[in-house]
């Protein structure tokens, strides 16, 4: 607790009670080589570090479970060994395997069969149902927890359907290190409500908790000279639906940021219709590609989006260099996020206390986010290993950590 | 019979050297999942493939196929495929 913020309220009135100290955050860190827990004093200045957990393993993502505050639920593999879902109750103080993890089925007369390599991306469920965990993996499949990540059943309408198998396409399709299912959303007003994208794939929306599915990719771009009618094309990296208003989403795409307001008459058809971007119609649900408004130099490629835990109209970027081979580096060296607090409509460059040059890293998708206190803080972890907070929106950088393996993920949380 | 455990999987037997017993691969995985639950799909996917990095010895010739035989004094050796750099 700060007595700054405490002690003057006690002594001034016996009958008001001091304001309640904020709870204290703490960072999940997923890593190449394993998982890192940042816990912070109250005013996130301070932090201190668990030792890490399952050094030697790949993590991809690690997340708090929301509706009890203490779950922790991490995807992991090694080099050799097959991929699992680590489960603890208590907040990391000891860990238990999934006792089923997310593994493809093979049903008879369907597309070929397919392995898991890795679990990419979790997502805890709606707040109504306790319990409730999808998983995102590589190859593209979709998985659902209904007992708090113990066993796990594969979604058959997207991992064992043809047309979705066709867009996916084969692992080979897919970058080095593999095609990913990931941008599993649950919308907070509708359990039933998800959306989830695919690098490559497209973005997609099921209102029957996962039994059908619609492609929602209308005005998204693909690369020059692609049909942008075809799925397989598409490549969405990153997609946030706003807290502040859920009919909103944000998207860093390979081709550019995208802004999508829901008008409830969707644009496109249904699974079974490839051609989101050929109906012609433009009056119902169109991404806006907002990323034009982004300086020239810098561009519009990147991984992460992060959108503000109450205002619709602010969020942010960290671009990369998409150029020629792909450099996957911040441009220039010079890295820096993007704030928009306007939806999109003009973007400000947000790098103090960040290296000014010669720094060659860059930020993947599940890498950065942000807390929800009333001012919010950013937090990111790059390729290079480093950990920062970027205070008051983004406007003042400080490193928490350096030295990490190269990092895949990082969440803010609140455990109780 | 014996089957030796790579350093990796040794969170879940405790030890580098158990008994196991089955009449193949693909069995002798069976048991060993019944003894140490989890190490199996660590090591045999959902398919019943031999993950791709992963390497049996069976009395120290080199097998893939989960349905290879085994007596029951063999010697099975899960090993971590090691490379250079």
């Amino acid at each position: 607790m700060s007595p700054a913020l405490s002690r003057p309220t006690a002594r001034r009135s016996g009958a008001r009670k001091a304001a309640a100290p904020p709870a204290r955050l703490v960072i999940l860190v997923a890593t190449r080589k394993g998982a890192w827990v940042f816990r912070g004093d109250a005013r996130r200045k301070a932090w201190t570090v668990d030792a890490p957990h399952f050094l030697g393993h790949t993590v991809s993502h690690l997340q708090l479970d929301p509706r009890d505050g203490r779950t922790l639920l991490a995807a992991a593999k090694t080099g050799h060994l097959g991929p699992t879902i680590f489960r603890s109750t208590d907040f990391g103080r000891s860990w238990k395997e999934a006792k089923q993890p997310p593994a493809f089925a093979n049903p008879a007369g369907g597309p070929p069969a397919r392995s898991v390599d890795h679990s990419f991306w979790l997502t805890p469920g709606h707040a109504s149902e306790r319990g409730t965990w999808y998983a995102g993996t590589s190859p593209q499949g979709l998985f659902r927890s209904e007992d708090g990540g113990v066993s796990w059943a594969p979604l058959p309408a997207v991992n064992d359907s043809p047309q979705f198998r066709e867009w996916m396409g084969s692992e080979q399709d897919g970058t080095p290190d593999g095609p990913k299912l990931h941008s599993v959303i649950v919308d907070p007003r509708d359990p039933a409500h998800l959306y989830f994208a695919m690098s490559s794939g497209g973005v997609h929306e099921s209102r029957d908790a996962g039994l059908s599915w619609s492609t929602l990719v209308t005005g998204l771009e693909v690369v020059d000279g692609l049909d942008a009618g075809t799925l397989t094309y598409h490549d969405p990296h990153c997609v946030r639906l706003c807290p502040g208003n859920p009919d909103r989403l944000y998207q860093q795409n390979h081709c550019g940021i995208y802004r999508l307001d829901r008008t409830g008459k969707p644009t496109g058809g249904g699974s079974g219709d490839r051609s989101g971007d050929r109906s012609g119609d433009r009056s119902g649900d169109v991404w806006q590609r907002v990323g034009r408004k982004m300086p020239k130099r810098v561009g519009d490629i990147g991984f992460p989006m992060v959108v503000h835990p109450r205002d619709a109209d602010t969020a942010w970027v960290f671009p990369m260099d998409g150029t020629d081979v792909w450099p996957r580096t911040s441009p220039d060296g010079r890295p820096a996020a993007y704030i928009t607090r306007n939806a999109g409509r003009t973007w400000q460059r947000l790098d103090q206390g960040l290296p000014e040059s010669q720094a060659w890293w860059t930020v993947k998708r599940q890498a950065m986010t942000v807390d929800a206190r009333p001012t919010p803080a950013l937090y990111l972890g790059n390729t290079g290993g480093e950990l920062w907070i970027g205070h008051d929106e983004g406007a003042r950088w400080s490193n928490i950590a350096r030295h990490l393996p190269e990092i895949y993920a990082v969440e803010v949380a609140e455990p109780a | 019979m014996k089957v030796l455990v790579p350093g990796a999987l040794r969170s879940y037997t405790g030890t580098t050297q158990v008994e196991a017993e089955g009449a193949t691969l693909d069995t002798l995985f069976d048991d060993l999942e019944r003894r140490y639950p989890g190490i199996r799909f660590r090591v045999v996917d959902e398919q019943n493939r031999l993950r791709p990095n992963m390497r049996i010895f069976v009395n120290g010739t080199g097998v893939r196929a989960l349905d290879h035989p085994l007596a029951r004094d063999d010697f099975v050796a899960v090993v971590l495929a090691l490379s250079g750099g």
